[in-house]
């Protein structure tokens, strides 16, 4: 018995470590410039910091996975590119979020509607409690899209893009909640790609499920990532040598590295940053 | 082992002392005022608005009609400002200034109904009186007194209701370019729902079954009131005034009196019920549709 699973691990690192070969390194930003540019960024709750002059970049069509230990400012990270820290009266920034170039904290922006291009899925799949069909409505209602066909539309793109479509179709018309918890998870993220938005933020959205479920969102990320920017935060290491492009290593609130995701498992620069991968603490 | 069963038994006997006094409240009510209504003729008793006992006629239609005016009034202010003042607590405050104004506002609710009705008297009636004209003792100083007296009610049940919504609802919302308003309103309000209807449901229940501050203020005259500047008398008033010189069939028809306001309390309650059931129509045949596909 522990041979065979023995043999599953080994068999499972191989097929890492030829995915992590095969993978080509990501092209350059195009001349466009970055879809996200993070300046020297540090933000603090209550005056604690939380993330310390973070300088980062994100390009239009990549996948960056974000790893590292437990409270080491990746969620506050994620919060940050879409606002919603905001919601915190306790929470005060510094330095400059950049995505098209315009600032995002400036105080002229329209928090609502940067919140529809930047969308985000959370740890835990929570639905609102509708139907499947009003869960992903309410975003594109909010947005003032009231034509019914084009509704169903979204709805139905965005579905498929979650590759949820063929699981849910004859289902719409349940509540959200009759849905197991990857679908939720796909749900929450179909939900989010009906806003149309630019740029993806995923915080650790596959910590709950199975690897069936999982994998699926995985097949997911790798498809739209040719038109999204998109951010994924884990504390699984293996998912994001499977579905990023680049990784960035958090630690204590502070960027250790960042750098193609080859690598970055394969000849991190830090010190810190291969103890991690490799398990030694975290 | 056998402690346990000692001490079962008695807390059974307590919890049937309470039961037990709320059915021996509901039978005594009802055998007496039952012949009455059976003598007089249900019709003309709830629809006849003759009520001179002392000439055999009870007809309590004014004070049905005062009852559910007054009752009416109350919930469009009670509900208005307790809902209000629910959400702006519960979406709007920082945690720091709830935890200072929601005692506040359920200390109202400690104060003793003659105090509202005094206050009602000496500053409310008055004001009515020279603003608006009539007599001043009335349905709408009535209603604003009953309103204030429900409001520590309905806010806080609401606000329990409101802050029971799981804030991962909040955050999806607003994650998908929703305002906090429009989050309040679409998601959280929709989410409490039950508990808000249970708010208003107690409320109801405090206001239909005030006596003494409506009392006060409310004129207590037999006349079927043409606006809210008219004064009533209500159904509990009635029991109050005059239980205490009734005899005989009139003491008789104020058991009757009873009767009719436990069965409008249990209409009122089932409606409120019925509507908070009715509402979430969409998750009910959502599930029925899944209970048939098995």
């Amino acid at each position: 018995m522990s041979g065979n699973s023995g043999d599953q691990v080994a068999r499972e690192e191989a097929r890492l470590a030829a995915a992590l070969r095969s993978r080509e390194p990501p092209p350059p930003c195009p001349a466009t410039g970055p879809k996200i540019a993070v300046e020297n960024f540090s933000a603090s709750f209550d005056g604690a910091a939380v993330l310390r002059g973070i300088t980062l970049e994100v390009c239009p069509r990549e996948r960056l996975a974000i790893i590292g230990p437990a409270s080491s400012g990746k969620t506050t990270f994620l919060r940050s590119l879409n606002r919603l820290n905001d919601l915190s009266p306790a929470f005060s920034m510094s330095g400059r979020i950049l995505i098209d170039g315009q600032d995002i904290y400036d105080p002229g922006v329209d928090v609502a509607a940067l919140r529809r291009r930047v969308g985000m899925v959370y740890a835990v799949p929570v639905p609102l409690p509708w139907t499947v069909y009003e869960n992903l409505a309410y975003g594109p209602r909010l947005a003032g899209v009231r034509d019914r066909a084009r509704l169903d539309a979204l709805v139905e793109s965005s579905l498929r893009s979650a590759f949820l479509w063929d699981e849910v179709k004859d289902r719409l018309r349940e509540p959200a909640t009759n849905l197991s918890g990857g679908q939720q998870q796909r749900l929450c993220l179909a939900r989010v790609l009906a806003l149309e938005p630019e740029v993806l933020l995923l915080d650790e959205p596959c910590s709950g499920l199975d690897p069936i479920s999982t994998a699926k969102i995985e097949d997911a990320l790798a498809d739209l990532r040719s038109r999204y920017a998109i951010v994924l935060v884990t504390n699984n290491t293996k998912q994001a040598a499977r579905a990023s492009e680049r990784t960035a290593f958090f630690l204590m609130g502070e960027l250790i590295e960042v750098g193609p995701t080859v690598q970055v498992f394969t000849n991190p620069a830090h010190r810190r940053t291969s103890d991690y991968i490799t398990g030694h603490f975290g | 082992m056998r402690k346990e069963k000692v001490i079962a038994g008695v807390l059974a006997a307590l919890a049937l002392t309470a039961i037990s006094a709320l059915a021996v409240i509901a039978s005594f009510i009802f055998k007496e005022g039952l012949p009455i209504i059976a003598k007089v003729g249900l019709a003309e008793f709830i629809f006849s608005g003759n009520w001179h006992p002392l000439d055999g006629e009870f007809g309590i239609l004014p004070m049905i009609v005062g009852s559910l005016a007054v009752t009416a009034g109350a919930m469009v202010i009670g509900v208005v400002f307790g809902l209000g003042c629910a959400v702006l607590l519960t979406q709007f405050c920082p945690p720091r200034i709830v935890s200072v104004i929601k005692p506040s506002i359920e200390l109202l609710a400690g104060i003793p109904s003659v105090v509202y009705g005094f206050m009602g008297v000496a500053i409310l009636v008055p004001l009515i009186r020279e603003h608006l004209g009539g007599p001043g003792l009335s349905v709408l100083a009535s209603s604003v007194v009953l309103g204030v007296m429900v409001l520590p009610t309905v806010t806080s049940i609401s606000v329990d209701a409101l802050q029971a919504v799981p804030r991962a609802y909040f955050e999806g919302s607003v994650a998908l370019g929703a305002t906090v308003w429009q989050t309040t309103h679409m998601v959280t309000l929709r989410a409490a729902r039950s508990g808000i209807v249970a708010a208003v449901i107690l409320g109801m229940g405090r206001a239909v079954g005030e006596t003494m501050a409506v009392i006060m203020v409310a004129g207590n005259t037999l006349d079927l009131p043409h606006s809210i500047l008219d004064p009533v008398r209500t159904l509990t008033s009635n029991i109050a005034l005059e239980m205490g010189y009734a005899a005989g069939d009139h003491r008789k028809a104020l058991f009757a009196t009873a009767v009719v306001l436990l069965a409008i309390i249990m209409v009122l309650n089932s409606i409120a019920l019925a509507v908070s059931r009715r509402l979430p129509a969409g998750r009910q045949a959502g599930r029925a549709a899944k209970a048939a596909a098995r």
